[in-house]
């Protein structure tokens, strides 16, 4: 990814990257922590809007560009609730 | 108030648990075996004069002062290499005594000037107070003689080749030979406290003299400045310059260093509210009374020019800044703050704390942003250094911090050392270690680049892997993967303290053929040899510590190799105990405190879970509002947020992110897309370049509160000078947090600390007066441990079992390729600090006026650069120039440098690759081009020229309010 150059915006394939990333180090644990660990690291770190950002991804675009272990773990993701 | 005197014992104190007992003068006394009889004498309050013997350093016996006359022994010993013996009967003060110690001064005398009314040591002098104490009255030698004192002779005005002329070429201290009585403190002092070995004494005899290298300036020497010779000199012979501008100080307070994480302790020694110098406290726990050039003399920047006084308020970036009152800057943040909450969501506005601020002050930022802005969007610097620190640690040992503390060194048997560059940037804690390497420890460096540490005078790494950038969790799992398969793991430690199918899976994971040296020589480059022997003396060798710093941690990988390192550890046994443990090196004076003070996105006070019910409720109802349970933005999500439209605005207390943070363009265009940019810092610093309002902040010098170091070491940091912007910032952030509705009405420091310990329970029992009373604690501080907790761990782990987790090794996708070939590596530099915001501003520049470029002559021939050429740096990101140094410090492919100056602006070719868990950028790694250059690029220049109309000030403000 990265440096060539983004179908969107920045952001948007950033956090693509940075999923993607998360699933690759949860890639490499026991079976059974891997989606768990993945959606358990997202829900901790991730403020509401990237998490929208990333259920926007999943809704709209099918997960395109994602882990397949991300989609996976989507199940387990918090939905944001709008807040204001 | 007066001045903090410590007594000097002497000798150093000795560590022997068998006690004898002696008399002294009539007086009986009882002390460690080992001891020095002139240190059992100050311990029963008997003085014996002394000139060469200070307890800072081992005993020389060389002045023929401190003789002593002991029953039932011949002659006259001196009592600082005499031990105290059992049964011992001493006398200090005998008419052969008297005599012998008077002429002794005689001779001391009729080779030193006598100008004391107008030397500058006049009131601090060791060598008047003798004369003083011997009862010296006469020098019956005259001066006519030879000696090292006059230029030239008195009578025929001949020229007197004995005499040197005063050094002055160091910054801080000077240098006069012709004071000097040759007890060499200083050699020694250079030698043990220090370690660097500059100093030596040239010539015997009469004429023996101290000498700065082969008989150089200071400047010129490998004198590194840390000041211990001028601490150790009796006389005015090394002076520092404050002090004879000034004259001899009449009260000091013992405060903190606000540089690295290190947190020594200093005297700061006053005249009125006139800072006259810094003298490292000898009970300070972390420096042991050592300290580095930094600390002891580049305060200069407190009382520079380029502070800002008044606060300042700006429509747009482009404009030049308008001064205003403070009740005006508050007023015009507040209503910034909630227009831009009312027009884009409570969410689009959030803070930065500040690493370099107090724990108080730095809570107080968290509990703006989450009690007054609603939301939980803070964070830290932390997240550029130390995050994956605490990710990795919490993960597997159960808290986010170094297991030891400082002292725990002097019981180490093996160092491992990664990915930091301790006698440059941790250069107390440097001296520290190399001490105990001095006494026999052995050293791993683990390091692309080849470090002082790796072979410098009296110590030799046994073994340095320098690894490839980007590859430390294939070396580190590699270690492990000798360890598991050669069985040299600790399986009794790991039975009892850890979860023992968890370390079987990761055993059988690290003993996959993969992990093996000899696959991972291929991709790190480190050879096997090398590894498989490092592995093997780590495991085998007895205590094993392992340090780390920012080489381990800015890396798309860094919470791995954290947890990589926690794995070493724990499969070792080395968790628990003095001599051992994890021992990340902090980066800045406070990292630790912002990150204990719930300074990130996702964790309250104490790092508990945003999400966590009981832990939210207690601030729920101290603070009266209802907190967010979501985590909020991490810096470089605040930076894509504001791009992206949905984040606004932001107040950002002492750090410059502008500078620090990688791919300057995406911080530049994430702050010139905020509507309030609030910048409260000493100075004008990159980041005001892209702010609309500037708070004046206060040094260290000027404020009371505490910093929290490397160690977990909470140390007061006292008020020694009046805030010359007229608040400390911890006001600052008080009187906006009441703009904006708050009601708080804290009146002190320590009124701030209760509501910590209040509200956080591994800081329950700390409080102002506990640290008065016992000088620091190290947390936990609690009811379990009422006096802090030197080493963590002990009998088991905070999270109960400590967990193994498998490292798998993923290379970075900041590759190197035809374009760009070198992977550049970034570090720092002793005399700088961080962004060099305070340190460029002091005399400190004379060691390092820019950043080079380090670059391998094999890469340089190929393009064509020689020594000290103009070089472009070109990355993806964007490209640079700066000067190059050839040098085989890096090995062929790799590059490295400084980021201590914004005209190079390093972080314009740093990327946005960051850490998987913790986003911490990979300033580490970066694929980079060189090629010879004529000047600065087009950004250097735009970005130069931005800067200065940027920083403008218009419209001065009536001086009374």
């Amino acid at each position: 990814m990265s440096h060539s150059g983004p179908p969107h915006s920045g952001t948007h394939n950033k956090l693509i990257y940075m999923a993607n990333q998360i699933a690759t180090f949860f890639a490499s644990q026991p079976r059974d922590e891997q989606v768990a660990g993945i959606a358990d690291h997202i829900n901790h770190f991730w403020e509401p809007r990237m998490r929208a950002q990333l259920f926007a991804i999943l809704d709209e675009e099918g997960g395109k560009g994602l882990n397949e272990l991300v989609i996976e773990a989507a199940r387990q993701i918090r939905r944001p609730t709008p807040v204001n | 108030m007066s001045l903090v005197n410590e007594i000097d014992y002497g000798t150093p104190a000795s560590r022997s648990e068998r006690m004898v007992t002696l008399t002294v003068d009539g007086m009986e006394v009882t002390v460690p075996e080992g001891t020095s009889i002139m240190r059992a004498a100050m311990e029963a309050g008997i003085q014996v004069p002394k000139l060469c013997a200070t307890d800072m350093v081992d005993a020389f016996g060389s002045c023929r002062l401190c003789l002593v006359e002991i029953e039932g022994r011949n002659g006259t010993p001196s009592s600082c290499t005499t031990p105290a013996m059992e049964g011992l009967v001493v006398r200090t003060q005998t008419n052969r005594l008297k005599d012998i110690r008077r002429g002794v001064m005689e001779l001391y005398i009729s080779d030193h000037p006598l100008d004391c009314l107008t030397c500058a040591a006049n009131g601090d002098c060791e060598l008047q107070d003798m004369a003083g104490a011997v009862g010296l009255r006469d020098v019956r030698y005259g001066y006519e003689g030879e000696n090292h004192v006059f230029p030239a002779a008195k009578t025929d005005g001949a020229l007197n080749a004995r005499w040197l002329p005063k050094d002055e070429s160091n910054p801080y201290f000077t240098y006069d030979p012709s004071k000097c009585i040759v007890c060499s403190r200083c050699v020694r002092a250079c030698e043990e406290v220090q370690g660097t070995f500059a100093l030596t004494i040239e010539g015997r005899g009469f004429n023996s003299r101290v000498s700065p290298g082969m008989h150089e300036a200071f400047i010129a020497s490998e004198c590194v400045s840390c000041g211990a010779c001028v601490q150790a000199c009796p006389t005015a012979t090394l002076t520092e310059k404050s002090v004879i501008e000034i004259g001899q100080p009449e009260h000091s307070k013992v405060t903190t260093c606000a540089y690295c994480g290190v947190g020594c302790s200093f005297k700061a020694e006053m005249r009125g509210e006139e800072l006259v110098r810094m003298v490292p406290f000898k009970d300070g726990k972390a420096n042991r009374g050592h300290s580095c050039v930094k600390g002891r003399f580049a305060y200069g920047y407190a009382t520079h020019k380029d502070r800002i006084l008044n606060p300042m308020i700006r429509e747009k970036i482009t404009d030049p800044w308008r001064e205003v009152t403070w009740e005006e800057a508050y007023k015009h943040v507040a209503s910034e703050f909630r227009r831009i909450q009312y027009q884009y969501g409570r969410n689009s506005i959030g803070g930065i704390t500040s690493s370099r601020c107090t724990n108080e002050e730095t809570f107080l930022v968290q509990k703006l942003v989450r009690q007054g802005f609603g939301n939980n969007n803070v964070d830290t610097c932390a997240r550029v250094c130390h995050s994956p620190t605490g990710y990795g640690l919490k993960t597997t040992f159960g808290t986010s911090a170094g297991t030891q503390d400082f002292d725990s060194v002097e019981h180490t048997d093996v160092v491992i050392v990664i990915g930091a560059n301790p006698t440059d940037g941790h250069p107390v804690f440097g001296s520290r270690l190399k001490k105990r390497l001095r006494q026999g420890a052995k050293l791993i460096v683990i390091d692309p680049r080849r470090i002082d540490l790796v072979r410098t005078p009296h110590v030799e790494a046994a073994y340095h892997l320098p690894l490839k950038p980007g590859t430390n969790v294939a070396v580190v799992t590699s270690l492990a993967h000798v360890i598991v398969t050669e069985g040299l793991f600790d399986e009794a430690f790991i039975r009892e303290r850890c979860d023992w199918d968890e370390f079987q899976d990761w055993a059988s994971f690290v003993s996959l053929p993969e992990h093996s040296p000899e696959t991972v020589e291929k991709l790190s480059g480190v050879s096997a040899d090398l590894i498989r022997g490092a592995a093997r003396l780590f495991a085998t060798s007895g205590n094993g510590a392992i340090y780390y710093g920012l080489g381990v941690t800015e890396h798309s990988q860094g919470s791995t190799t954290v947890m990589a390192i926690a794995n070493l550890a724990m499969a070792t046994g080395n968790i628990g105990r003095p001599g051992v443990g994890v021992n990340p090196l902090r980066g800045q004076n406070n990292v630790q405190g912002s990150c204990d003070m719930g300074s990130f996105p996702h964790e309250l006070p104490g790092y508990r879970h945003i999400s966590d019910d009981a832990t939210r409720d207690i601030f729920e109802k101290l603070w009266g509002v209802t907190l967010q349970d979501e985590p909020g933005l991490r810096i470089p999500n605040m930076l894509d947020a504001a791009v992206d439209g949905t984040f606004r605005g932001i107040y950002i207390q002492g750090e410059d992110i502008l500078q620090s943070d990688p791919d300057t363009r995406h911080v530049a265009a994430g702050l010139a897309a905020m509507e309030c940019v609030v910048v409260h810092d000493l100075f004008l610093n990159e980041t005001a370049n892209y702010a609309h309002v500037f708070l004046p902040g206060s040094t260290f010098l000027e404020k009371d509160g505490t910093f929290t170091n490397a160690e977990r070491r909470i140390n007061r940091v006292r008020k020694v000078m009046s805030p010359k912007n007229g608040y400390a910032d911890w006001e600052v952030t008080q009187n906006l947090a009441n703009a904006m509705g708050l009601g708080w009405n804290y009146t002190h420091p320590s009124e701030i600390m209760d509501e910590i310990a209040a509200t956080t329970p591994s800081f329950a029992g700390v409080t102002y007066a506990l640290l008065e009373r016992e000088g620091s604690v190290q947390w936990p501080c609690n009811e379990k441990a009422p006096l802090g907790t030197p080493v963590m761990h002990i009998g088991g782990f905070v999270r109960g079992k400590g967990k193994f987790i498998r490292t798998e090794y993923v290379a970075t996708d900041e590759k190197t390729g035809p374009r760009f070939p070198l992977l550049l590596t970034t570090g720092r530099i002793l005399s700088q600090y961080n962004v060099g915001a305070q340190t460029r501003r002091t005399a400190n520049v004379v060691w390092h006026e820019e950043d080079l470029l380090e670059i391998h002559p094999h890469d340089a021939e190929n393009r064509g650069i020689r020594d000290g050429d103009w070089v472009k740096l070109a990355s993806r990101s964007g490209e640079t120039t700066l000067r190059a140094k050839v040098t085989d410090r890096v090995s062929p492919g790799v590059v490295y440098t400084t980021f201590h100056h914004p005209a190079t602006q390093a972080n314009v070719v740093t990327t946005d690759f960051s850490d998987w868990a913790t986003n911490c950028p990979e300033y580490k790694v970066t694929a980079v081009q060189i090629a010879p250059s004529n000047g600065p690029t087009e950004w250097q220049v735009e970005y130069e020229d931005q800067a200065k109309q940027s920083r403008r000030i218009s419209a001065k403000l009536e001086a009374a309010e």
